[in-house]
């Protein structure tokens, strides 16, 4: 007889329950390698891919503060333009080197994000999108009549790169802007889901959930909001950063509120609060914007409007809410 | 007697509506102390106070002998001072485990971590488990707390509070919208807390604040009416007239 035979079969854990773990799902996986494989298989669309990637992180930025903190605003393209930029001047005045040009973007947006914060984190939703909006603007007039830096309306031009680790020239058919902008959509993409499985993230949601509770179990609510929301600037200054590097141009739209405007859509049709969602709504996004401005360059936007609607109305949670709940029902049927 | 909990002179004003006056109460370690008065007291406001939700428009208030009166919420809490809510202030899209692991977190002082994962965090979640098979809620461990049916909600109120290890429990009408059985198992929970926790409650049911209360303060229009054992304020005719009056005719 074998010892097997001989142990009786143990109850499963009564205490084995679920919590954030980190774990890599296959399909995690699966899901980043199509970016790779767009890389070889589409190489006719690396300039939109970059750009798609790197509008992704902006909306990953934005998902840490809404889809997790809960603090809504209508003023992130703020921080988004600030680290576009400091990137971009710092190229025009002679330090064209990417990954530090990159991280002073993040830093200074970040800077930026700790003094706005005190701002946004003292009212409730209807205070903090006017005041987010009211600082979008506000910069978004300074740095056009500020012309004499930024280039004003025309745009910020001269923005010569380096070579990217010494090694790789950035060329004009986008490869590696293509997978640079990749590489620094991933690493933060790890760094933010370890952050959002963490005891933080979870404090996050906490707050998200139950903002008035948080301070009656001992959450210093204020000091949380200050840090997502610093660390959300800086990772949308890194987003800017990254296209003034690999478009080689700043233009005063990536202050605008359209763009804080479309990040938000963006986040809803994708689904806020999972970081999977805004990659899938940045994406699915600038793919549709392309596709039916491609058919029809002035109404483009009825569709995405159309599409917001339904999904707002008919998928509860956007695109990743709907997949999630399919999922449940399937598996679900499937017991 | 070693007081932990105590109010001086404590008042709120909102334009000439006086909510709460002149308050002085002390409560020593391990009280079991009821609060008690008719709809629209102001015992709510007065834990609003108490916690750092309102700040009051004259007086103090002591945890032992720190004056905490400007302190803000969350450090009242670290200070060992914790309260339930009337309407259920929950996490609704968080699992009862997450709710609970969280709140153990906040007290260790990992919550701002974010190197680790919360499955992780071992002795947080152990203990967080052991709290909730102590209430049973165990079996609800995974679901949304939006989920689950009203009495449950209820013990995940008390989890949460006691998932902060408090010193001072305030407990405003835990048993609030559940079965009076329910309710007793509830206050079956709270009874076997520690001895050194020093607990004020409000609650309308009678019976309950009887059976469990060591001391009574009645509270009527925002001031205090009287205080006494149960037997003092069961034998007190204005108390009979203002509130118990009431509640036989409800």
């Amino acid at each position: 007889m074998t010892v097997a035979a001989t142990v009786p079969p143990q109850p499963a854990s009564p205490k084995l329950h679920r919590l954030p773990d980190g774990r890599w799902h296959r399909i995690e996986i699966v899901f980043w390698l199509l970016p790779l494989a767009a890389f070889f298989l589409l190489p006719g669309y690396l300039v939109l891919g970059s750009q798609i990637l790197i509008v992704a992180l902006f909306a990953l930025s934005l998902d840490l503060i809404l889809g997790y903190a809960g603090i809504v605003s209508l003023g992130h393209a703020a921080f988004f333009g600030i680290g576009a930029y400091t990137a971009g001047l710092l190229a025009v005045h002679g330090w064209g080197e990417p990954l530090s040009g990159l991280l002073l973007a993040g830093a200074v947006a970040a800077v930026a994000g700790y003094l706005v914060s005190f701002l946004v984190v003292r009212g409730e939703d209807l205070a903090r999108l006017m005041v987010t909006l009211g600082i979008g603007l506000l910069l978004y007039e300074a740095a056009n009549k500020a012309a004499f830096i930024t280039g004003g309306v025309d745009g910020l031009s001269g923005v010569a790169m380096w070579k990217l680790l010494g090694v790789f020239q950035f060329d004009l058919g986008g490869k590696v802007a293509y997978l640079y902008s990749l590489a620094v959509l991933f690493l933060l993409f790890v760094l933010m889901r370890r952050l959002v499985n963490s005891p933080f993230g979870l404090s996050l949601r906490g707050l998200r959930e139950g903002g008035k509770r948080m301070p009656a179990i001992g959450a210093p609510v204020r000091k949380r909001q200050v840090l997502i929301f610093t660390i959300a600037a800086g990772a949308a200054g890194i987003a800017g950063g990254l296209l003034a590097q690999t478009t080689q141009f700043v233009g005063l739209e990536v202050l605008g509120f359209p763009r804080s405007a479309e990040l938000l859509i963006m986040l809803v049709l994708g689904g806020a609060g999972r970081l999977y969602g805004a990659l899938i709504g940045a994406a699915l996004f600038m793919v549709a914007q392309e596709v039916l401005s491609g058919l029809n360059p002035v109404y483009w936007q009825f569709w995405i409007g159309m599409l917001l609607v339904v999904v707002v109305l008919f998928a509860r949670g956007g695109i990743m809410g709907a997949a999630e709940a399919l999922y449940t029902s399937l598996w679900r049927k499937g017991k | 007697m070693k007081v932990a909990l105590r109010t001086e002179g404590l008042s709120k004003q909102w334009g000439s509506f006086k909510a709460n006056s002149d308050l002085n109460i002390a409560l020593p370690v391990g009280a079991r102390h009821a609060l008690i008065g008719p709809n629209g007291a102001g015992k709510t406001t007065f834990i609003n106070l108490l916690t750092g939700v309102f700040a009051p428009t004259s007086g103090k208030v002591y945890l032992g002998e720190e004056n905490v009166t400007h302190l803000p919420q969350h450090q009242r809490v670290k200070r060992g001072m914790t309260r339930t809510f009337q309407i259920n202030t929950l996490f609704p899209g968080l699992t009862v485990l997450e709710s609970v692991v969280l709140a153990v977190c906040e007290r260790r002082g990992i919550a701002g971590r974010w190197i680790t994962t919360v499955a992780k965090q071992r002795e947080a979640v152990e203990e967080a488990e052991d709290l909730l098979e102590s209430l049973h809620l165990l079996q609800e461990a995974d679901a949304l707390t939006r989920n689950l049916p009203y009495g449950k909600q209820r013990l995940v109120e008390i989890a949460l509070a006691l998932a902060t290890r408090p010193k001072i429990l305030l407990l405003d009408e835990p048993g609030a919208g559940i079965p009076s059985a329910e309710s007793a198992e509830l206050f079956g929970v709270i009874a076997r807390l520690p001895g050194d926790v020093t607990i004020l409650f409000i609650e309308h049911d009678m019976g309950l604040v009887f059976r469990f209360a060591e001391r009574i303060t009645v509270l009527v229009g925002g001031r205090i009416l009287t205080e006494g054992t149960p037997a003092e304020i069961a034998a007190d005719e204005r108390v009979k007239e203002v509130y118990l009056g009431e509640a036989q005719l409800g």
